[in-house]
């Protein structure tokens, strides 16, 4: 056993002479001190990343029977789409993947979202973390980009539509737009060229700046240390050894506590692969089931839920500006409202963090400005011309909801420094 | 406030509950029901498979629904060559949108193309395929309730007869045909069974294993949690 050993610490320091494993490990994982008050809103970064690599994965085994290629095949169907249905059928367990990657898409930004709102609720951007925040923002971005990439691929009606209506956006802005959005496209209408380079974008270059993102986000994290749910730095009462009093090593606690976090994840995915792979319409649309036909515009053309509260924001504009059509304004105010989350560590002045010692000025605004997320992003999915209970139009709801979600932010610097603030605890709290 | 917050989370799904307009009739769950399922290929091949494709359909998939290779070809196969092929046809596209003024959709996932939120795919296609009615101002001389001034004639119509549409908007049969009513409906039944299958032949399969991943996922929960309370027995 002892040879055994002497063998395996020989190895051990031959690798540390040359990479530093040893110190990595114990800098990441094993001395990487956590506050051991992590409630249920810590699991999503942990889970953020398992679906990134559910969507390297199975992405990769995507692309080894995919074809982006919009001519049409002998039975008249674009070869893309009915490459997708070929990997549904024909390729073993095909299906199985493919339903884990577009549920997975769904997925990704459930758990994001979640991940941001704990981020808002105990104050993780402010003070030493608005890198950590900022590069959070590129990787939210990137998903943006990634997932509006990857929509095009299946090549279905929603794919072409939805890619025409936001690639026409661009041609809003003025002077250079028309021949932007012609340079985004590669051609007048979305098409064959507007596909290959799209899966380039999809399959390389956006999953590269995502990872190199997520890389700095976890250094940046593990340079500051993790904020907690009472919003206080554990690093302010260390032992003798420097260790933190209320720190505890990511690993094995953390570790163990995530593969809990992970298997609960893991059932709920799995009801929907398994047994709603459509999501209800929401995750993969039913109008997607058509192929691509740029001859037949879709009645009601609207982006996937994760883009449906922005997509109000853009048609709640509805008034032209300093002579500029109503349309760039809201390319404007959509693209100002996925930005705004970035200065979110200079607007908020509050003396705490957490929003356990908050006052009642945050508590409603907040949560006044999530059900507004939720209405706006709901909206986003209807006909402009919708009504709430067939009577209270909806297009006026969005309106003063998308005021109230850029309120919120620019009048941050003054509530959150009005506002009654309990005092914070000098340790952490085990609630 | 929680109530409050909760009221109006909900408000919007009730509000659009309230939305819906067009009325579909609920197609019959038949997606385990063999006999069903190839009495609807049967009809499929022989009263759709003309105009309509369902190229992305091997024919030798329909053992999923317990046919034999020997079976499929001896009954099902009528253009084809081999069982491994997928279920073509012969008109060119070109003609076929000349004669229509649409070409006729491939057919295999059209159980899924047609989900909305009135209602199924497979409910939205046993409506359709029930409430084709007389029209002379039609090319055709067909018209649909579900899908207006549709391209396709009654394809069915010897089954089902003709049906005209009174003042009421309610459709009538005045001509009956080869089966009756109750027939026709679960003859529509069979065949839209079969094509909600063939929008996902791996659907039932996929639920089955379903169950089996969730169980296997519940037990590897409990050593999880365990293996949890073990490490964190010490914090407090």
């Amino acid at each position: 056993m002892s040879k055994v050993n002497a063998l395996l610490q020989g190895t051990l320091n031959w690798v540390d002479e040359r990479f530093p494993l040893t110190s990595n490990w114990k800098a990441h994982l094993a001395e990487y001190y956590a506050p051991k008050n992590f409630n249920f809103w810590y699991f999503f970064g942990s889970l953020a990343m398992l679906v990134l690599v559910i969507q390297i994965v199975t992405g990769i085994f995507l692309t080894m029977h995919y074809k982006p290629d919009a001519a049409l095949n002998a039975s008249g169907v674009p070869v893309a789409f009915a490459s997708v249905e070929y990997i549904m059928r024909d390729v073993s367990w095909g299906w199985l993947i493919r339903y884990m990657h577009s549920t997975g898409a769904s997925a990704f930004f459930v758990v994001v979202y979640l991940h941001m709102f704990r981020g808002l609720l105990y104050g993780s951007y402010r003070k030493p973390r608005e890198l950590i925040w900022l590069f959070g923002i590129g990787i939210f971005l990137c998903l943006m980009g990634e997932a509006f990439f990857g929509y095009l691929l299946p090549w279905g009606q929603m794919s072409f539509w939805g890619a025409q209506v936001i690639v026409n956006l661009f041609s809003a802005i003025p002077l250079i737009g028309p021949d932007l959005s012609i340079w985004l496209r590669g051609d007048y209408v979305v098409g064959d060229a507007t596909l290959n380079r799209f899966f380039a974008f999809h399959v390389i270059a956006m999953p590269l700046v995502l990872i190199g993102l997520v890389g700095a986000h976890i250094i940046a994290l593990h340079e500051v240390g993790s904020n907690n749910p009472d919003g206080i730095e554990i690093k302010k009462k260390k032992d003798a050894n420097g260790v933190p009093l209320d720190g505890i090593p990511f690993h094995p606690y953390y570790s163990v506590k995530d593969i809990v976090g992970v298997v609960v994840f893991l059932f709920v995915f799995s009801i929907v692969v398994f047994f709603m792979p459509e999501g209800g319409g929401y995750f993969l649309e039913y109008n997607n089931f058509f192929p691509a036909d740029p001859l037949v515009t879709p009645p009601h053309i609207a982006p996937v839920w994760y883009f449906t509260p922005y997509y109000s924001l853009l048609r709640a504009v509805t008034y032209p500006l300093f002579g500029i059509d109503a349309k760039f304004w809201g390319v404007v105010a959509m693209g100002a409202g996925t930005l705004i989350f970035a200065f979110l560590p200079w607007l908020d002045r509050s003396p705490v963090k957490s929003i356990r010692y908050r006052g009642p000025i945050t508590k409603w605004l907040l949560a006044v400005w999530v059900v507004g997320f939720f209405i706006l992003g709901f909206l986003g999915t209807k006909d402009p011309a919708y009504k709430f209970f067939g009577f209270i139009p909806g297009a006026p709801v969005a309106q003063l909801l998308s005021v109230y979600y850029f309120l919120f932010f620019l009048t941050m610097p003054i509530w959150s420094s009005l506002d009654r603030c309990k005092p914070e605890p000098d340790r952490v709290t085990m609630k | 406030m929680k109530k409050f917050l909760t009221a109006i989370l909900f408000a919007p799904i009730l509000a659009f509950a309230a939305g819906a307009t067009l009325h579909l009739d609920s197609a019959p769950d038949k997606s385990n029901d063999m006999a069903a399922l190839q009495n609807g290929a049967k009809i499929f091949v022989n009263y759709c498979l003309n105009c309509h494709s369902a190229s992305y359909m091997r024919y030798n998939r329909l053992q999923d629904i317990g046919l034999t290779d020997a079976q499929i070809k001896d009954n099902l196969m009528f253009t084809a060559e081999k069982v491994g092929e997928p279920m073509k046809i012969a008109m060119q596209r070109a003609e076929a949108k000349a004669w229509f003024g649409a070409g006729p959709p491939d057919l295999t996932i059209i159980a899924r193309a047609r989900a909305s939120e009135h209602g199924s795919g497979a409910d939205w296609l046993y409506t359709y395929l029930r409430t084709f009615y007389r029209d002379e101002s039609r090319p055709t001389g067909w018209n649909n309730v579900v899908f207006e001034n549709v391209g396709m004639p009654h394809a069915l119509w010897e089954l089902q007869g003709e049906q005209v549409m009174g003042s009421d908007r309610k459709l009538a049969l005045v001509k009956p045909g080869r089966m009756k009513p109750q027939e026709y409906d679960a003859m529509v039944g069979d065949l839209v069974a079969y094509l909600k299958y063939m929008g996902e032949p791996v659907g039932e399969f996929r639920k089955k294993l379903g169950v089996i991943v969730l169980i296997f996922l519940s037990v590897i929960f409990v050593f999880a949690y365990a293996l949890k309370r073990e490490y964190w027995k010490d914090i407090h």
